[in-house]
């Protein structure tokens, strides 16, 4: 075991390389690129025994890893926001085609307006694709998410892709100290890939992917896959032993961070959550019961683990760096469904919408998260949803709006103009 | 040409690798040429197949191929081969399988596929050069959705979205040439009607590496509106009007391996066919059809 200074990028790259992955199709996208470009050199300079091939796009990117991994060898690929969203039907075809690989999703807030800094909007567009879902706060959870990524999608119980999500600027180009791991402890932890049944080989040919005729076998072999990804579940409790035993690191399904007493907790996934930690231990230090839970594994959704550590808090403030335009937070609405109803749920759980397109959420803005959900907890109301904006960011949007309306008037009609965000915010 | 097997009629197989009772249509243009395609390849091969009519092949529990089979969506057929294919080498290179367990990658499409949102990926996979052979069977039309007009619908046809009184104002893209600017280790048309010049193409096709596209015009009865017992008749003419010329693409050089001599007008392939009724009903279309056929007169002309 060696410790270095990575990037998520680097440790992504580190991941794909210790699980002796054979092929990697690829394209480039802001801010996932330096993942590729990694394994290029390592392939290029004799250190990876891999093939990487470089695609026209995300759509055929996805396209020839499942139809590798449906060849038989062990696959990665890595994308970022519209190039996740390009791919979407062949996420949700690969999937189908119930073969094992790891995609490295960089997280970044999708068009329009365009942007390259980072929310899960991306990320949750994926969610019901059939796609698992491991969710990464730091460097090195991305190398070992990459592992137990592999692990899990090739378990003959689960036998479906993974995305190993980490968000783009604050994990893919943020250096922080990372374990890599030696081959051989890898080598223990995850064996070399094996195909099954799924392969093309002239001595025992197979039709895969084929067309169903009727409701009946359709509805059959989707139910397959959700049996499949909710028995993923008790398999990555037994493979994160497995990891913890061989790896040395505790990577459980929902990590919780001062929980044992809290009446407040705070949810969230992803890189901002260790701000959120942060922000729990100078409450915890003014007094505040509050506690931290970070389901690691959004797909399939921990819902027994998460009713378990949220049993008996008063409140819930769910922080979403997501929209699901029209209905709000999504982690907020599969929080609600996971624990509605249930006994000792949290009679509270409070929606916050923040961090989009890299937006900061600062520690006061946890602080007023949690107060906010304490008094809704104190009266016994729910609070509205809330969107986390200051005066300060619209006075700086409001100067924009002004600098492109005088420039219109400058400028006049019919020649250079200043630009328009598409929602109209130039106007 | 000289080597090949199929030097008369009786060379060809007269029993097929294709299983029957296919969900195609009677009279499908595209599964007679596929019969005797897959006769040539034989069954140590993978299709890698996108949407289209060809789908239907392969319905659970069922495939006609005695080899394999991998559906995977409208655009990117081409770029499924890719990893097919890469998979397979890998394996083999790192002595995980031996080289008696690899496989032919055949990519097959229709002229929706291969002309519109297939398109990228096609590009891509030849510009790599991509080890596989890329059978399009073209029947002119979105043809499993109904015959609405695709890229390969050609001037004058009536489809679901393009109605009387002219037909579609299109003409039909030359996905041949797209293909020979890319320079391919072999670019071909067939079609089922001519058998042995079929057969030779797909035998030479087949003993070459590297991108290979094997272009098939697929008369289709319920798309076009003519008789299934037609269809081969429709394919000859198709072939002695000069509307379908069969060429071949190798070294930078197209031969047409067929010039036919004297063409018959075009006429008398559009009049066995109800998607040009309207051009000869209730009164005919001189000029639509004089443009036609000025077009074809124009590339046998250009083609000397």
């Amino acid at each position: 075991m060696t410790r270095a200074l990575l990037t998520g990028n680097g440790a992504a790259a580190w991941g794909a390389r210790l699980a002796g992955v054979d092929y990697v199709p690829a394209f480039p996208i802001t801010p996932q690129t330096e993942i590729i470009e990694t394994i290029e050199r390592w392939i290029e300079a004799g250190e990876m025994d891999a093939r990487m091939v470089t695609l026209e796009s995300e759509h055929s990117m996805v396209t020839a890893a499942g139809a590798a991994a449906a060849t038989g060898v062990r696959v990665f690929s890595a994308t970022s926001s519209q190039g996740l969203l390009y791919a979407m039907e062949m996420l949700y075809g690969v999937a189908g085609w119930r073969v094992p690989l790891v995609l490295v999703n960089v997280s970044r807030g999708v068009s329009a307006p365009v942007t390259l800094e980072p929310d899960h909007q991306d990320v949750l567009a994926a969610r019901d694709s059939g796609f698992l879902q491991i969710h990464c706060s730091t460097c090195q959870e991305v190398l070992d998410g990459v592992l137990l990524a592999h692990r899990l999608a090739e378990d003959p119980r689960v036998r479906l892709p993974a995305i190993v999500n980490l968000d783009g600027f604050y994990l893919s180009f943020t250096r922080e100290p990372v374990e890599i791991p030696s081959p051989e402890a890898v080598e223990r932890f995850l064996p070399p890939f094996d195909a099954g049944s799924t392969r093309f080989r002239a001595s025992t040919p197979i039709a895969q992917a084929v067309a169903v005729l009727g409701g009946g076998p359709y509805s059959y072999f989707r139910y397959e896959m959700h049996r499949a990804a909710e028995q993923a579940l008790g398999v990555y409790a037994e493979i994160a032993r497995d990891f913890a035993r061989e790896l040395g690191r505790e990577q459980p399904a929902v990590a919780t961070h001062r929980m044992d007493d809290a009446e407040i907790a705070i949810v969230m996934i992803g890189s901002f959550a260790t701000k959120a930690m942060d922000a729990v231990d100078r409450m915890r230090e003014t007094g505040r019961a509050v506690g931290l839970v970070r389901p690691r594994l959004l797909r399939p959704f921990p819902r027994d683990e998460l009713q378990r550590v949220l049993s008996g808090a008063r409140g819930v403030a769910v922080v979403d760096q997501n929209l699901s335009i029209g209905q709000g937070g999504v982690l907020h609405a599969e929080l609600s469904a996971a624990i509605h109803g249930q006994p000792e749920a949290p009679p509270i759980l409070a929606s916050f919408i923040g961090g989009l397109g890299g937006r900061d959420i600062t520690t006061e803005e946890f602080f007023e998260m949690v107060e906010v959900t304490r008094a809704a907890a104190e009266a016994g109301r729910p609070p509205p949803p809330r969107l986390l904006y200051t005066e300060e960011e619209l006075r700086e949007v409001r100067k924009l709006q002004g600098i492109a309306l005088a420039e219109r008037h400058e400028v006049g009609p019919g020649e250079a103009h200043a630009s328009r965000a598409p929602e109209g915010s130039g106007s | 040409m000289s080597e090949t097997r199929f030097q008369r009629m009786k060379d060809l197989p007269s029993t097929h690798l294709l299983g029957a009772g296919t969900a195609m249509c009677a009279g499908c243009g595209a599964l007679q040429a596929l019969q005797t395609i897959y006769d040539v390849l034989g069954e140590r091969t993978v299709f890698v197949n996108a949407a289209g009519c060809m789908t239907l092949l392969s319905v659970y529990p069922f495939t006609p191929f005695r080899g394999s089979w991998l559906y995977t969506a409208m655009a990117c057929a081409p770029a499924g081969a890719q990893g097919v294919r890469d998979a397979l080498d890998i394996l083999i290179a790192k002595g995980r399988i031996p080289p008696g367990e690899d496989l032919s990658v055949v990519t097959l499409t229709g002229d929706g596929a291969a002309n519109g949102m297939g398109l990228s990926s096609t590009s891509g996979a030849i510009e790599r050069g991509l080890d596989f052979l890329y059978i399009c069977y073209d029947n002119e039309g979105y043809g499993n959705t109904g015959q609405q007009t695709s890229g390969a619908t050609p001037h004058g046809a009536r489809t679901a979205t393009s109605g009387a009184p002219h037909g579609h104002a299109g003409f039909k893209k030359d996905l041949f040439s797209i293909w020979t600017a890319h320079r391919p280790a072999y670019a071909a048309t067939v079609i089922g009607a001519e058998p042995l010049d079929l057969a030779r193409k797909v035998e030479k096709a087949a003993s070459l590496r590297g991108p290979r596209f094997i272009h098939v015009l697929a008369p289709c009865p319920t798309g076009w509106d003519f008789e299934p017992s037609e269809m081969i008749d429709v394919g000859r003419l198709a072939v002695r009007t000069g509307i379908w010329p069969l060429k071949e693409y190798e070294n930078g050089q197209v031969v047409h391996t067929r010039t036919p001599h004297p063409r018959a007008p075009v006429e008398e392939y559009l009049r066995l066919q109800g998607r040009f009724r309207h051009l000869f009903e209730p009164e005919p279309d001189a000029e639509t059809l004089g443009s036609i056929q000025q077009r074809v007169d124009d590339y046998w002309e250009a083609a000397g």
